[in-house]
């Protein structure tokens, strides 16, 4: 019998181009996902070396980070403008597929990849964006690059890269009611800490994985980068199939049959070893709340801040707690907060938003509170609107607004005003992220939706309206 | 990219961990097209207040610094967005090697393509130089070919770098012109394998 592989290994070995001793693989890329903040300066030195893009047709473009979310009929920031512009130019020059402002496919790049089919299992799939990682839930090798490496995979369609090591992170047990995919990866980098992925591609396996949806494993392998780890991925499974089937870019009938085996051959072989192996038990995870400013940062709903006397680096803990306007042992539930922002490439998918209305219906976002809603795409704005969803967060108070990054990053106008606090879908708590000088804490959809009516963190499991 | 062999130069250091992408250039100079001019906005929220005046407590603002171009660091320096802007706004602030116990991966990335030598060290190391430079002047010579640096106190320190690391930083290869002789592989794996 052939020795047992990981998923990571059977991807890796289907993709070399090239092997030389000594030297990184020249690995193929299957998707290389663009846009506009992170490729200008790649395709202006492209064109300065008179080089071609070798696959526009395995490129795909579209505009997320610098679009408003609301007026989007005149771009009144002209540099955001101009960089949306050169992007529309360098598809057009190159022929790369783009999903427009307008265009009924545009949305962040990580939520259309998996809505239109694009993501695949086997694949490899790269971006100049960290949360490239995303994608993994469907058992797709992918991660984050520079903007050189753009540069390169335009040229070339290809990689030069070491293979990774692999890091199995097991997932024991199932987590309770209440307790969703956002909790698991804020607790299991709240645990293991901000860089124990750092070198490694992760692999999530284990009951409480199998039982997460497509949606909830993308959550998961979305924060794999705030773990260190720049890819992290998911085995197929029937729930990988059943989520793919019918999309855009999947194939149909006996095609897709014969894909469909192959992908579920991709799994890890039982018996497969890996380079490291960390275990965490789900059921004994709790609704998180980040209160720092790096995703670690990380404490049940439960808990309090910590006690400086009980803390390694104790002066980068003093300085968050500074910089977040907290005391040392402050309950979470304690905190006030006057932003709420529902959306990003981790939680604004349509079950997220399912959830969060589930949780505002019939109820009023608290007067001291400014919340909104960003759907992730087009697609997933339109489905929602369609089950009527932006009634009942529009009646509760909520602002419900266009695709795209938004207030995850700040680089259009949805950002939070200095010393602001909001509670945060997103992914990232780092020092002024939403807006110079403002303070996120990391949470679910549901926490979020809670923390908006009550205006301070709450229990969601303790919160009439949580669904079961 | 620029090739790069040996640098001497003062250090300034930055004693924090994690320090991420987001705080070495934040998000609203990514806007710009260009490759260049983004050393002015280098750890801008760190630099300068809400008004643009310099903060006289962030190291970097005293006079001391103002011509460092070795940067010591603490653990995971880089981490998260993937942004290059990060290592472009630290080449063009004057920075040529950054030393730290451990860097995100792409940072490492990205800072090897331009032309910075990530130098990982161990804590303990990187402990003395980083109170000798809070304390004085401490200048350092990095010697990429030979893999060492030495400070002024004769005390020289053994550094590993992967060998085809070192090889495009000094001479400064295009990865793209290299990759691209092997074209003709590249073609025969999409035809084989249907791609």
């Amino acid at each position: 019998m052939a020795r047992p592989e990981t998923i990571v290994s059977k991807i890796w070995n289907k993709h070399v181009v090239h092997q030389e001793a000594g030297k990184p693989d020249l690995m193929y890329i299957d998707l290389h996902l663009v846009h506009e903040v992170t490729s200008p300066q790649a395709f202006e030195s492209l064109s300065l070396n008179n080089r071609k893009v070798r696959r526009p047709d395995l490129t795909y473009a579209t505009m997320d980070h610098n679009v408003p979310t609301k007026d989007r009929d005149v771009v009144k920031d002209q540099i955001a403008n101009k960089q949306m512009e050169t992007l529309r130019q360098n598809c057009k020059d190159h022929d790369i597929p783009l999903a427009d402002m307008a265009h009924p496919d545009q949305g962040i790049v990580h939520v259309i990849g998996p809505q239109l089919g694009l993501t695949q299992p086997g694949k490899t799939i790269v971006c100049g964006d960290s949360h490239t990682s995303t994608h993994g839930a469907f058992g797709a090798l992918a991660f984050g690059i520079g903007t050189s490496e753009v540069e390169h995979v335009l040229a070339t369609q290809t990689l030069q890269q070491e293979q990774p090591k692999t890091l199995n992170v097991h997932v024991e047990g199932d987590l309770g009611p209440g307790v969703t995919a956002k909790d698991l990866i804020l607790a299991i980098i709240a645990k293991f800490g901000v860089r124990f992925g750092t070198g490694y591609v992760m692999e999530y396996t284990g009951d409480a994985i199998r039982n997460l949806s497509m949606e909830g494993r993308m959550t998961v392998c979305n924060m794999s980068i705030e773990a260190g780890a720049r890819a992290g991925l998911i085995s197929p499974d029937q729930k990988t199939i059943d989520y793919l089937e019918g999309k855009e870019y999947v194939p149909e009938g006996a095609a897709f049959t014969e894909l469909a085996d192959s992908w579920l051959n991709l799994a890890t072989d039982e018996g497969a070893v890996y380079d490291k192996t960390v275990t965490i038990n789900a059921a004994e995870i709790e609704p998180q709340v980040s209160w720092g400013t790096n995703p670690g940062m990380c404490v049940p709903v439960s808990g309090a801040t910590p006690s400086l006397d009980d803390v390694d680096h104790r002066e980068d803990v003093k300085r968050a707690l500074e910089y977040m306007g907290l005391k040392e042992n402050q309950p979470m539930t304690s905190i006030a907060i006057d932003h709420v922002f529902i959306g990003s490439c981790t939680n604004s998918r349509i079950g997220d938003l399912k959830k969060a209305a589930a949780i505002v219906e019939g109820k009023q976002v608290n007067p001291q509170v400014r919340a909104i809603v960003v759907p992730g795409s087009f697609g997933v704005k339109l489905e929602a609107e369609k089950e009527g969803l932006d009634t009942i967060f529009k009646q509760a108070g909520f602002e419900w607004r266009e695709s795209g990054c938004s207030m995850c990053l700040g680089m259009n106008d949805d950002i939070v005003p200095p010393a602001g606090r909001c509670a945060s879908t997103s992914n990232r708590n780092f020092e002024g992220r939403q807006g110079n000088g403002a303070r996120t804490h990391l949470v679910s959809p549901e926490m979020a939706a809670a923390a908006a009516i009550e205006g301070h963190f709450v229990d969601v499991r303790k919160f009439a309206g949580v669904p079961n | 990219m620029e090739a790069i062999q040996e640098h001497k130069g003062l250090v300034y250091p930055l004693n924090r961990t994690n320090v991420d992408t987001d705080q070495i250039i934040p998000k609203q100079f990514l806007k710009r097209i260009e490759r260049t001019g983004f050393g002015k906005f280098l750890f801008y929220h760190w630099r300068f207040d809400d008004d643009g005046n310099e903060r006289a407590d962030f190291g970097l603002n005293k006079p001391a610094y103002q011509d460092a171009t070795i940067l010591l660091a603490g653990e995971n320096f880089g981490c998260g967005s993937s942004r290059e802007h990060a290592p472009w706004a630290l080449l063009d602030y004057g920075f040529r090697v950054i030393i730290a116990p451990s860097f995100a991966d792409i940072f490492y990335n990205n800072a090897l393509k331009n032309g910075i030598i990530p130098i990982q060290l161990d804590e303990s190391l990187l402990k003395q130089w980083m109170r000798q430079a809070e304390e004085s002047a401490l200048v350092l010579d990095v010697d990429l070919e030979g893999q060492r640096i030495v400070d002024g106190h004769e005390h020289e320190v053994h550094f590993d770098i992967p060998a085809f690391h070192k090889e495009k930083l000094l001479n400064g290869l295009d990865e793209i012109a290299l990759t691209l002789k092997l074209e003709k592989k590249i073609e025969a794996y999409e035809k084989a394998l249907g791609k």
